[in-house]
């Protein structure tokens, strides 16, 4: 009984009646209005795998590990996943070190719920050796800090530590096939997860009889409240998982009502959620580059650059130092491209390079409109140009749209600005790519100086 | 696996909204203040109540209650988060403001389970709370629904329940109408979640009635059976109550529940 315990923390009566009265005119303590959430932030740990949360006060870190074990013996070709919550005692004067208690349980089953159940993490493309071999994820949940509703910032951080995950390629081998071999990271990319979706917990908070519903509640809120009911759903409008653990009674209008509230949080939450990833991705895909011996750049992680370096095609240093300032362009859009291609992971160390002036800034906001429209103009809208391009570009989604452009090069520079603008944020993006408008435009020079 | 065959009959042969049989006896633990045993289908649970004293909720399945017989030690998290999920159910609707620095202990015993274990532990402990006396807002009543084959189901039991599809287990209070236990797993779209829910909260009201039918039988004799002990269970005379055995009617259930 957390209540009971000498050191936890009680509401005065007054405290309780200002809440309870505040919210009749729809009024929270801290300023927000009844279906706002506070403010969250999502960081990440160095090593993968790892997140942390802020949600207002409540402050949570996830980190995911895999193993590998033995299949369950009804699901042999299913990986699992399970999930561990500890509640520190510093988040709160009323945990106590040991064992995980009611609430902890109650916390690690919801989110297990959303995530398992849902069929969220795709748990079949973890099987290596089916019966005998699958990876085990294991999420462990650590609470740092008790602002109140746990349960969504830790869903979140069980989320972002899961999509940034990235478990070790295994093949087989042995002499008959038997064997499993784990590649340790430093001869294979290690692998992300599959994630189907993105299951979202949003909490309510009902008060008194009148039916007062908030969201996210604060932990002063949660001592006021008479009940309350985590909803998980994902952006696409599916309920995930509903957890109502009994509490004061709420009409079934109500409870809908609340549903559609929180598919629209949920929303929110998940492009947050994507935003922060991608970004991630893109300064771990930095991290890993080769620096050139000759551009004096900074090196954001140097031992991990040399390290990570797989395959360096000499193109790339070629391309380097022949045209800068053109690549300087690329490399701005390349930088936007890689959180979009996080799934990729072979392809990271070729895409993005620096060359040019020590003075540029990788963080630089991106294309000068004036040097785009100097080069569109030197180079002339040639249909001729875009199909080598497109024959060259391997990618499926990366040659439809650049066909699809090409229909539009007669239409004047604009759309071919914006092909140009476009192209460099396709998905994989090989160094030929960066090769080929400079012999394209000095092709386009001859051809007009011909013609 | 077809789950509805196309004439719109079910595995256990009931149609998509027909609960399963229920069957309800109060007073099975003679020691307690309160009890009930409570059977849905081949789902069976026997409730304890002791009190009041303090709220406590303690939910554990027998050994040999499914049909695997695996050793479930009582700790385990399953059992801690239905018992979690129980009490606070319990907790609103028993008016512990009447009751002030007193226990109420509420022990749940799951002899067979086919599905609707969760369901059953709630019907039979209001039950078993009703039967003990304690004053109530209103009796609680659960049901859960699910959705395969693409019909909503009423009262899963365990091989529609382990089938994959959407669980949703309701608790309300039927007069009120209110819901004060929702508990979902699995996927589902809103729309089809509204159907799920609405119809898991008929079978809730349903299982109401049979219940209070149970429950007034007993209210019947407490009347015939003392004058002062009207809304009084009859436990709280249990003096009286052999004295009392041989005027009340033989053959209904309550000769069972006053004996020794």
């Amino acid at each position: 009984m957390e209540q009971r315990l000498a050191n936890s923390w009680r509401l005065t009566v007054n405290e309780k009646k200002f809440i309870e009265t505040a919210l009749l005119p729809a009024l929270r303590i801290d300023g927000r209005r009844p279906f706002d959430y506070r403010n969250l932030t999502i960081n990440f740990g160095k090593h993968d795998g790892s997140g942390e949360v802020q949600l207002g006060q409540t402050h949570v870190m996830a980190f995911v590990t895999a193993q590998l074990t033995q299949p369950y013996r009804d699901r042999p070709n299913e990986g699992s996943l399970s999930i561990f919550t500890e509640f520190s005692p510093m988040a709160d004067p009323s945990f106590e070190p040991g064992r995980p208690g009611q609430a902890a349980v109650e916390l690690g089953r919801v989110v297990d719920r959303g995530l398992r159940e849902s069929r969220a993490v795709d748990t079949e493309s973890l099987c290596v050796l089916s019966g005998k071999s699958v990876w085990a994820i294991r999420i462990d949940l650590h609470i740092l800090d008790n602002g109140g509703n746990l349960v969504d910032a830790a869903n979140v951080a069980a989320l972002a530590a899961l999509l940034t995950f990235r478990r070790p390629e295994c093949s087989l081998g042995g002499e008959d096939g038997q064997e499993v071999v784990v590649h340790p990271p430093e001869e294979r990319e290690p692998l992300p997860l599959i994630i189907h979706h993105l299951p979202i917990a949003v909490t309510f908070a009902f008060f008194g009889s009148e039916s007062s519903v908030v969201i996210d509640p604060t932990h002063h809120e949660e001592a006021v409240t008479g009940g309350r009911m985590t909803t998980t759903l994902n952006a696409n409008g599916d309920i995930c998982a509903i957890q109502k653990a009994g509490g004061e009674g709420i009409l079934q209008s109500v409870i809908m009502q609340c549903l559609r509230i929180a598919t629209v949080k949920a929303g929110d939450i998940t492009e947050k959620l994507k935003k922060a990833v991608d970004s991630y991705n893109t300064e771990r895909a930095l991290k890993k580059i080769k620096r050139h011996p000759s551009s004096t750049l900074m090196d954001v992680d140097g031992a991990h650059s040399n390290s990570r370096e797989k395959q360096s095609p000499p193109a790339f240093k070629k391309a380097t130092s022949e045209f800068p300032s053109h690549h300087t362009r690329k490399s701005n859009k390349l930088e936007n491209v890689e959180g979009e291609t996080n799934s990729s992971e072979q392809r990271n160390t070729t895409k993005n390079f620096i060359g040019g002036p020590s003075s540029w800034d990788p963080y630089s906001k991106g294309v000068d409109p004036d040097f785009l429209k100097a080069s569109l103009a030197l180079r002339g809208a040639s249909t001729a140009s875009k199909k080598q391009e497109v024959s060259k570009n391997e990618k499926m989604h990366g040659v439809a749209k650049l066909e699809e452009t090409t229909k539009d090069v007669n239409e004047g520079f604009l759309p071919v600005e914006a092909a140009q603008a476009e192209q460099p944020t396709r998905g994989e993006k090989t160094l030929k790519d960066a090769v080929k408008p400079k012999n394209r435009r000095k092709k386009n020079q001859s051809s007009t100086g011909a013609s | 696996m077809e789950f509805v065959n196309p004439e719109g009959l079910r595995l256990d042969g009931r149609r998509p909204t027909e609960l399963r049989q229920i069957r309800a006896e109060l007073g099975a633990v003679a020691k307690a203040d309160g009890s009930a045993v409570f059977e849905m289908g081949n789902t069976k649970v026997i409730a304890a109540v002791y009190g009041p004293r303090e709220v406590r909720f303690e939910y554990s399945m027998a050994n040999f209650s499914t049909g695997d017989r695996m050793r479930r030690p009582k700790g385990d998290r399953r059992s801690t988060e239905i018992s979690l999920v129980l009490r606070q159910t319990m907790e609103a609707c028993i008016m512990t403001h009447l009751m002030p620095r007193s226990q109420i202990d509420i022990f749940v015993q799951v002899l067979q389970a086919d599905g609707g274990t969760r369901s059953a532990c709630i019907n039979a402990a209001s039950l078993a709370l009703a039967d003990a006396g304690i004053p109530m807002r209103d009796l609680v009543t659960s049901c859960s629904a699910g959705y395969l084959n693409s019909t909503p189901l009423l009262d899963l039991n365990y091989v529609e329940d382990s089938a994959g599809g959407a669980d949703v287990t309701v608790g309300i209070f039927p007069k009120l109408d209110k819901v004060t236990l929702l508990q979902m797993d699995a996927k589902l779209p809103l729309d089809i979640f509204e159907n799920v829910m609405q119809l898991a909260t008929e079978g809730c009201k349903a299982i109401a009635t049979e219940l209070r039918e149970v429950s007034n039988l007993m209210k019947e004799i407490n009347i015939v059976g003392e004058h002062k002990a009207i809304g009084i269970s009859a436990r709280g005379i249990k003096s009286y109550a052999r004295w009392f055995r041989l005027q009340l009617c033989p053959d209904c259930c309550y000769t069972q529940f006053l004996s020794p």
